[in-house]
């Protein structure tokens, strides 16, 4: 097939019929094709290490795996201090009194979300009025969904008209409820996220693992 | 993708390459480096390493930055580092193999790509220029290789490059002083280590990238040379394209990534098969965490240096007043450096190995069987007989370069041919 | 000048350094990544007899408990015993200044010990610990002389003795009914172990085998196909 007097011929400057001066171009085009496609399985297949080399490391995992919280000095009415972290974030763990459960299940008129609708803000375990496994004790990702600073916790007056305490974000002022919904007209647009937990005892709670206990 | 329809204004990649031309030379600069550059078509094997370094480059570059992600440069976080990509990190095994074989690799690649120059004459004008460029990336190179061999602080970094900076002490007057600063310290540390790796991860990858630009534009401006070391661009049709050459794209696109492809398979096997090469790509007592105080038995450089290593120990006489150790250093130096003035050691009236006379075949094979041999004899402990052998294949060694300009003029060469020859 | 190359490529990585300079006779030793009871057997083996002085601190009880398909809670209940998590690096409570005034140096982690010193080197110096009353520790070693290190393995192997005739000390003889093991339970044990170590020394062998074979089959694949594109192009080129 090679010979010829056609020392160079470019398909691509040759459009007039699928064989000319000697060259294929079905076969050519068909081999590019298959080359090409080849060849981006391999590329894609090479990337793919380097886009785990990103993904959390065993060491990451093993500082990230499930902590235990023992609450069992905490008091109603406070937030558990100093706050516990799990995968380097605070964990907000509160004892909340019959007064302040009540107040979550009737004042949830400011509420952006009082039913707790949005799925990817807590277990399925915390959709309910105090967005918890006991409603006295709350358990929260201390981290505001606005931009990811900490709220404070406030003891009361965080809401006008109840006069319950919640938490409240210093960078944007967003509010949240004792039960970590988010306010109504506040930059965060979600409630606090509720870690997945189970209880071991009564005091004591392991946050990062799911189940009855 | 059947273009054969009638033509019917730009096509919208048309139109947008347009678009692109007018404010990039994007068209411009693909014709004149790939589908204008016109190639001699008689390029063999030996021509395929140029193009296999560029790819050892990328593939030590991507690895690198992904590695420097994970690496700690500190003498109590390095070695730790290293294992902690190796084990903790997800693939990091497979980057950091890739990486270390790679660094290997590179330099197999461009032994063989400066074989080629020296076999074909490419180094002759008017590539004096690329050739010196070329030289420029070797050293750039080896220097980039000692750093990086550093990095992973086992004990047979730290006793290697300590052995490498102590060369510098030979130097007179100002050695110890010029030894204590380029460590930064009175042994090797943690200082060194910090200024190692800035080098190594950023200042000489900069030189190497800007070098190899340089290296490209100079040899697409006075064009390849090839196996029979003649000119083709003596021969032009009335376009002004030279016979005997072809579009370096398509041709040499399609040729290079074939043999892209068979690299692959022997650099993979090595990867997954034999990363530490029976020790020569990973050696032992690198395993062992630097220790400023246990000397690893045998200590020798990694096997890319040997041959310069085996030289530096050969140098046993004290001269002219001189210590021997620092001769040794003029002779490592010296043996380094010396291919760069080949382009004016060379008289002889042909380029390719293929018409020149016995002698310079002669002197070729017995360099390369020497540099072989130097090769070896650094990596082994020294004995009486290997330093003796050392010596007798320095002597070659620089005797190739320093005899050729009387070789090349007496030996009788064959005709070069008006045309390149398959 | 070609096949010269070639042959030199082909054979320098024959030629590379061994990591032993004594004149023992070696046993081979061939471990046995897949073999996942022996590994099993010396993880155990290491965790009472070694780890007490030895870390193997870049690798870590989660990583060897999948590795080695030994449930979470059996490890942690059978051989974490420093009360860490499973995630843990495996270390120990050594304080490391004070283990060099009693043994001459800090007792080293054995992580990449197999790397150092090769398997079959650490194979024989496990089997070749002899009894001698001139050694501080009433110890020897025929691979490692004058090791600083007890032999922690004593109640296990018995006492061995070296036997010397006209000068020559290569022996190594056993006093029958010393130790709990049998002289072949004994040498299982010892493979254990080092194929365990053999296997801290890089856990991702077995893994980084596997996925070269399947690297290596996409790019004969590949190279099929850039083999016909490379020679339809050329076909353009007189005397191609």
């Amino acid at each position: 097939m090679s010979d010829g007097d056609v020392a160079i011929v470019s398909a691509k400057d040759d459009n007039k019929d699928a064989t000319s001066g000697g060259v294929n171009r079905d076969r050519r085009y068909f081999l590019i094709q298959a080359t090409s496609a080849v060849a981006a399985v391999g590329v894609l297949g090479a990337a793919w290490p380097f886009v785990k080399y990103w993904t959390p490391s065993a060491k990451a995992r093993a500082a990230g795996a499930p902590v235990k919280i023992d609450f069992s000095k905490l008091v109603p009415g406070e937030m558990l201090s100093p706050i516990v972290a799990w995968r380097g974030k605070p964990i907000f763990v509160v004892w909340r009194d019959n007064q302040a459960i009540e107040s979550l299940k009737s004042d949830t008129s400011d509420l952006a979300d009082p039913d707790s609708l949005n799925p990817d803000q807590q277990p399925e375990f915390a959709v309910n009025a105090w967005r918890s496994v006991k409603p006295e004790i709350g358990v929260y990702l201390g981290i505001c969904t606005h931009l990811g600073c900490s709220p404070k916790y406030v003891l009361t007056d965080n809401f006008e008209a109840s006069g319950q305490g919640g938490f409240f974000c210093p960078c944007h002022g967003s509010k949240f409820d004792l039960a970590g919904r988010v306010v109504k007209g506040v930059p965060a647009p979600d409630n606090l996220q509720v870690p997945p937990y189970r209880f071991v005892s009564d005091t004591v709670i392991v946050i990062g693992e799911e189940g009855t206990a | 993708m059947e273009k054969s329809k009638t033509q019917t204004g730009p096509t919208k990649l048309e139109s947008a390459m347009g678009w692109l031309d007018k404010r990039f030379p994007a068209t411009e600069t693909f014709e004149y480096h790939m589908s204008k550059y016109y190639a001699p078509k008689n390029f063999n094997f030996w021509y395929y390493f140029g193009f296999l370094a560029m790819f050892v480059l990328v593939n030590q570059l991507v690895t690198g930055v992904w590695l420097t992600m994970n690496y700690v440069p500190s003498g109590d976080g390095a070695f730790a580092s290293v294992e902690y990509i190796m084990r903790d990190v997800e693939y990091g095994w497979l980057l950091r193999y890739l990486h270390s074989t790679g660094a290997s690799f590179f330099f197999i690649v461009i032994y063989l790509h400066m074989y080629r120059a020296l076999r074909y004459g490419s180094y002759r004008g008017p590539r004096e220029l690329l050739w010196l460029i070329g030289m420029a990336i070797f050293i750039a190179l080896m220097a980039e290789g000692f750093f990086g061999y550093l990095l992973p602080w086992g004990n047979m970094s730290y006793w290697g490059a300590q052995v490498i900076v102590s060369l510098f002490g030979a130097i007179p007057f100002i050695g110890p002083e010029l030894m204590e600063w380029i460590r930064g310290d009175f042994l090797m540390s943690d200082t060194t280590l910090n200024r190692f790796f800035a080098l190594h991860v950023v200042a000489l990858p900069l030189v190497l990238c800007i070098l190899i630009f340089v290296h490209l534009v100079a040899l697409h401006h006075v064009g390849s040379n090839n196996p029979d070391g003649i000119e083709i661009k003596k021969n032009k049709d009335a376009d002004g394209i030279p016979l005997d050459g072809i579009p370096f794209h398509p041709y040499y696109t399609v040729h290079d990534i074939h043999a892209m492809v068979v690299f692959l398979f022997i650099f993979c096997g090595v990867v997954f098969f034999a990363p530490e090469m029976g020790g020569y790509f990973l050696e032992a007592p690198n395993f062992d965490m630097a220790d400023p105080l246990k000397t690893p038995d045998h200590i020798a450089p990694v096997w890319y240096y040997t041959p310069f290593y085996a030289m530096l120990r050969a140098a046993t006489y004290p001269l002219f007043g001189m210590s021997a150790k620092f001769w040794g250093f003029v002779v490592m130096a010296g043996a380094i450096v010396i291919p760069a003035v080949l382009p004016w050691l060379d008289r002889s009236p042909v380029k390719s190995m293929r018409y020149k006379g016995v002698w310079s075949r002669m002197m070729l094979s017995l360099f390369v069987i020497s540099f072989f041999i130097l090769g070896y004899l650094g990596t082994q402990a020294p004995s009486k007989l290997g330093t003796i052998m050392a010596q007798i294949c320095t002597t070659i060694y620089f005797s190739y370069f320093i005899l050729m300009p009387w070789y090349t003029r007496v030996e009788k060469t064959k005709p070069e041919p008006e045309r390149v020859t398959g | 000048m070609k096949k010269f190359l070639l042959v030199v490529l082909i054979l320098l990585p024959l030629t590379g350094w061994s990591a032993s300079t004594n004149n023992w006779p070696m046993e081979e030793f061939d471990g046995d990544l897949e073999n996942l009871p022996s590994l099993q057997s010396g993880f155990q083996l290491y965790t009472n007899y070694c780890l007490g002085c030895h870390t193997l601190q870049f690798q870590r009880y989660e990583r060897t408990a999948d590795d080695l398909g030994i449930p979470h809670d059996i490890a942690l209940e059978n051989l974490v015993f420093t009360g860490q998590k499973i995630g843990s690096l495996i270390t120990n409570a050594m304080p490391k200044q004070e283990s060099k005034g009693w043994f001459g140096a800090a007792p080293p982690d054995l992580t990449l010990v197999t790397r150092v010193r090769s398997p079959e080197w650490v194979y024989n110096y496990l089997k070749t610990f002899y009894a001698d009353a001139d050694r501080p520790m009433g110890a020897n070693n025929k691979v490692y002389p004058n090791v600083g290190m007890p032999n922690v393995l004593l109640d296990l192997q018995g006492i061995q003795r070296q036997v010397c005739s006209e000068g020559n000390c290569d022996q190594l003889v056993l006093d029958p009914g010393t130790g709990k093991m049998s002289a072949e339970e004994f040498d299982a044990a010892i493979y254990d172990l080092t194929n365990f170590l053999y296997y801290t020394g890089e856990p991702t062998r077995l893994q980084r085998q596997r996925t070269g074979i399947y690297v290596l089959l996409f790019l004969v694949f590949l190279g099929c196909f850039t083999y016909l594109l490379n020679r339809e192009y050329w076909k353009d080129i007189d005397g191609h």
